[in-house]
């Protein structure tokens, strides 16, 4: 088989993924997004592998490393979503936004979909997500 | 050798049965993949990301890596997105289409995924056009094949990593705990951290 | 103690007596009259029992290395050298010292400033007692400096007016003029003679056996005279000290008398062989010399207010000194400043009670104001004693010490005929030096007696209103006495002219015949005439339009009156120098130089012209190109990352999918450029 089959594939399937990431609004996606890329990744870590014929193997094993370090990931990365989301009442990307120029205060940028509640709440919640994180 | 090897080996205009299998998975796998990120519907865009997945699964198996293969549906297919799954409850994602699913950035996200996809694609079928994979000998990727590499030569990062997962495990715990009294919304997830 | 400790301690005390002073006149008041007075006076009987034990025999010199300086040869050394003329000026700055402090004590008695005054003056005594010990020359500038600051200090002490602050400055600043090339001169000197040693420059230029020659004498000879100019008042560096007069009576008597001003004299006297070497530094210095004793003595008939009159009068006396120096006779050069110091003196602080006395320090309110005789008795026979002296009207010690003056330079004019040789030895004064010094010393005691008895008509034969005793505050009895202690030597000095040649060069001193009678006669009808030009314009202006804002407080501080005199002279007469007064002789005897004399023939006009206002042009160009050219620069510097500050913070949008594009679009670019790199190196 021509190496460049598995090679265009994963170069196609990586640049969806770059798509995913860049253009998706929920986190969730864009995790998503990523392993997408990641999975990439790992189909020309496979195919380089099988055609060099290599004693250790080295592709596969970095292979099944990735996707060990993949899951760590994904986990770490919905816990954090998750936090967010509770702090924030949001998980949308664009909305997460208190880095820019100008932002008035770390708590400013509550949007539309914040736990129901007055700002005394929002406030507590804040200070509880602070304290776990 | 490749270059000693380029003349000898057939050209795209005759392909093999399995280069045929594979192109057809890939042309699949891309499809499922494309759907995943253009989906107005969240939960779908996980089942088609299953769907992609289990394309590459599919691929590993053409490239006569089994182990691999296997491994990619147990913890992708079987797990990852189970948990992408429940982070979508959990943040109370819409069912059904929501029209906001892509942000502002879409158009220069397109355009930065087109360059990028067509300086890789350049770039790889410039570099690997005349490379060819002999698949007809001893497979490359059964079982006892990795097992024997992987617990010769890379013992000592595969126990490294045991250690990173144990720590991204008791990360994820501490991330998602919220006050010590009201860990109600937080136990589905360290217990899915845990049986993974 | 022995002598050099004795001498060493003369300058030393009254300038720890300002240390004291300075660091205790804050918190503790009270110290600060004795702690003036009293190491002032302790200095004075030490500078006597010197001179005494010195004796005007071998001079005595006693020298330990201070530092050394790049040259391994050429060290600074704290260093004296007692000589006659040495002993003899400092006893002079200690008595005249000393009578400042005791004046002071009475003149500044409710002053809140009275003690870093006092501190002050201690601290100019002890400088000038340097100056005239020392024996190195860089020792003798430290003294120089500091009472150059000094004077910056005191002639400003009435701060609050604007006329002292600039003149405070302007002191400063002449002087300074004047010190810069007085450095580099005594450089010069120092390297060409491998010494900073007064003695041993001196001592090697007039050896007979050693033939050292400088190479340069014109050059440092000229340099030195620019600083001494400056010091010493003389055209054309003489513009300060008339400003000088907006500090306190008693500063401006030390500057006036003994210290600031007769330094340069007096370091001209010490280092004289230096300026012998030079033909031509003696002819400049004759030139300046005569060209300030008639303009100065023209410049005192114009002016309205006594102390600027005195002042010019003392520009004039040491131009007098000047001459004799430029004739090479410092013997007569150290007398005249002698007595000078003495009735200069006097004549200050006398201006001063009369000042308090008449609540004003211009002439024509004086002349308006009758009773001053009776008023401030002490004052009115004092003064015509110094005025008498001023005059040199025998026998009074001005008389004498202009005649040594006039007899040097009548005997430097004669040289070709006698044949002697002058005192100094190295090089004889030429004729036209000896005929330009005799005949401006001719004109000037004319103009002198002119301007003396100008002064003394206005001041004290006044009509008016009558000042009654009772309605001024009786002058402290400090004060009075002051004057009579300085009256005896302003009366007597002058006949010590036998004894003096013994501590100076051994020349004879004793006036000739043809020079006294040719200037006492001058003088006589000096002031004859004025007396003449007096009376006219009296009886012309009998009806004399009462004017003259007198504003001074009857019951008040002598200081503050004379502050407030100071002050109110501009408003009043519309010019601080003159007033017109009808009535005044001078104003008849000018006719039409009146209005330049009074503001000292414009000299300050032309340093404007010449000087401020190329300078002022010069630092607008160089602010404009600062500000404007240089400046845009800056702002540019400051405005571009300013500008892309702007630009790159809109970038920080908070969106993280902008910032990972906007990255992977970068390494994108980077990946596409190595790899053409690499295909184009690979190509070739």
């Amino acid at each position: 088989m021509h190496l460049a089959y598995p090679a265009v594939l994963a170069a196609l399937l990586f640049s969806t993924g770059l798509y995913g990431v860049l253009a998706r609004r929920n986190a969730i996606l864009v995790l998503m997004s990523v392993e997408l890329m990641l999975n990439a990744v790992n189909l020309n870590l496979v195919a380089f592998d099988v055609w060099l014929r290599e004693e250790l193997h080295t592709g596969q094993a970095l292979a099944l490393f990735t996707i060990a370090i993949a899951a760590a990931e994904i986990g770490i990365g919905l816990a954090i979503v998750l936090l967010v989301y509770r702090t924030r009442g949001t998980s949308d990307i664009d909305r997460l936004r208190d880095l820019r120029e100008g932002a008035p205060d770390a708590d400013g940028d509550d949007g539309p979909g914040s736990r129901p509640g007055d700002t005394a709440a929002v406030t507590s919640t804040t200070d509880s997500g602070r304290q776990t994180a | 050798m490749n270059l000693a090897a380029a003349g000898a080996h057939p050209g795209f205009l005759s392909p093999t049965g399995v280069e045929i299998v594979f192109v057809l998975v890939g042309l699949a796998t891309l499809g499922a993949a494309l759907v995943t990120v253009t989906t107005k519907q969240l939960v779908h865009a996980a089942l088609w990301l299953v769907a992609a997945l289990g394309g590459v699964a599919v691929e590993y198996l053409l490239l006569t890596a089994e182990f691999i293969a296997w491994v990619q549906v147990l913890i992708y297919v079987g797990s990852v997105v189970v948990l992408l799954l429940f982070g979508l409850m959990l943040t109370k994602a819409p069912i059904g289409p929501s029209p906001d699913a892509d942000s502002g950035n879409r158009w220069i996200a397109l355009g930065v995924a087109v360059v990028s996809a067509a300086t890789l694609v350049t770039l790889v079928v410039d570099a690997f056009r005349t490379t060819w994979i002999d698949l007809s000998t001893s497979p490359k990727g059964s079982t006892r094949v990795t097992g024997e590499a992987l617990f010769r030569g890379w013992v000592l990062p595969f126990e490294a990593l045991s250690v990173l997962l144990l720590a991204a495990l008791v990360g994820a715990i501490v991330l998602s705990r919220r006050g010590a009294p009201e860990t109600d919304e937080a136990e589905p997830e360290t217990k899915q951290e845990g049986q993974r | 103690m022995s002598t050099t400790t004795l001498a060493a301690l003369v300058p030393l005390l009254p300038f720890l007596g300002a240390v004291a002073g300075l660091l205790t006149g804050r918190r503790a008041p009270g110290y600060a009259q004795p702690l003036a007075v009293l190491p002032t006076l302790l200095a004075t009987a030490f500078a006597i029992t010197v001179a005494v034990r010195q004796g005007g025999g071998e001079p005595l010199k006693a020298a330990t290395e201070l530092t050394p300086t790049g040259d391994a040869a050429l060290t600074v050394e704290l260093a004296l050298h007692l000589d006659g003329f040495a002993v003899l000026v400092a006893v002079l700055v200690g008595v005249v010292a000393s009578c400042v402090q005791l004046y002071s004590t009475g003149y500044l008695r409710d002053d809140p400033r009275y003690a870093s005054y006092s501190a002050f003056v201690s601290l100019f005594t002890a400088a000038m007692l340097l100056v005239v010990y020392a024996d190195d020359l860089i020792v003798l500038l430290v003294g120089w400096e500091v009472m150059g600051i000094c004077s910056y200090f005191l002639v400003g002490h009435y701060w609050e007016t604007q006329a002292a602050r600039s003149a405070a400055v302007k002191a400063f600043l002449v002087t300074k003029l004047g010190d810069v090339p007085f450095l580099i001169g005594i450089f010069v000197l120092a390297t060409e003679a491998g010494t900073f040693r007064i003695s041993g420059i001196t001592g090697k230029l007039t050896a007979q056996l050693a033939q050292f020659e400088l190479s340069h004498p014109t050059v440092i000879a000229l340099l030195l005279l620019a600083g001494i100019a400056g010091k010493s008042a003389q055209f054309p560096l003489n513009t300060w000290l008339p400003d000088a007069m907006a500090g306190p009576t008693p500063v401006s008597a030390l500057i006036h008398a003994a210290t600031m001003v007769a330094a340069g004299v007096y370091v001209v006297a010490r280092l004289l062989p230096v300026f012998a070497a030079s033909t031509a530094a003696l002819v400049v210095l004759a030139l300046i010399a005569a060209v300030t004793i008639v303009g100065s003595a023209l410049c005192a008939l114009a002016q309205d207010d006594i102390k600027r009159v005195l002042a010019y009068s003392t520009i004039g006396q040491l131009a007098y000194m000047a001459g004799a120096l430029a004739v090479a006779d410092r013997g007569a050069a150290v007398f005249h400043l002698l007595t000078h110091g003495a009735f200069k003196a006097l004549l200050f602080l006398a201006a001063g009670v009369l000042i308090h006395a008449a609540g004003t320090n211009s002439l024509a309110a004086m002349a308006r104001m009758g009773g001053l005789t009776k008023t401030a008795p002490d004052a009115y026979w004092t003064m015509t004693i110094g005025l008498l002296a001023l005059a040199a009207v025998p026998p009074f010690s001005g008389f004498f010490s202009k005649e040594a003056v006039l007899g040097a330079a009548e005997h430097a004019a004669f040289a070709g005929a006698h044949g002697a040789g002058a005192a100094a030895g190295a090089a004889q004064a030429t004729p036209a030096v000896g005929w330009i010094v005799l005949v401006a010393g001719m004109l000037g005691a004319l103009l002198t007696a002119a301007y003396a008895t100008r002064l003394w008509l206005l001041a004290f034969r006044g009509e008016g209103p009558r000042v009654s005793a009772d309605e001024h505050g009786r002058e402290p009895v400090v004060m009075n006495l002051v004057l009579w202690v300085l009256a005896v030597p302003s009366l007597a000095l002058g006949l010590a002219f036998g004894v003096l040649p013994g501590w100076f060069d051994g020349e004879s001193l004793a006036p000739t015949l043809v020079t006294s009678v040719l200037a006492t006669g001058v003088a006589l009808v000096g002031v004859l005439v004025t007396y003449a030009a007096w009376r006219h314009t009296t009886s012309l202006a009998a009806a004399r339009a009462p004017m003259g804002a007198v504003a001074a407080h009857p019951q008040g501080d002598p200081a503050l009156s004379e502050a407030e005199a100071i002050a109110t002279h501009e408003p009043a007469y519309g010019d601080i120098a003159s007033a017109p007064d009808p009535s005044d002789p001078g104003r008849l005897l000018l006719g039409p130089l009146h209005g330049t004399a009074a503001h000292g023939f414009r000299l300050d006009a032309a340093y404007s012209a010449l000087l401020v206002r190329p300078t002022r042009a010069a630092a607008r160009l160089v602010r404009f190109l600062d500000r404007e050219v240089l400046d845009a620069y800056v702002r540019g510097a400051g405005h571009g990352p300013r500008l892309l500050g702007a630009l790159v913070r809109r970038t920080q949008t908070g969106n993280t999918q902008t910032y990972l594009g906007a990255l992977l679009v970068g390494s994108l670019l980077l990946t596409v450029a190595v790899v053409l790199v690499a295909a184009g190196t690979g190509g070739a």
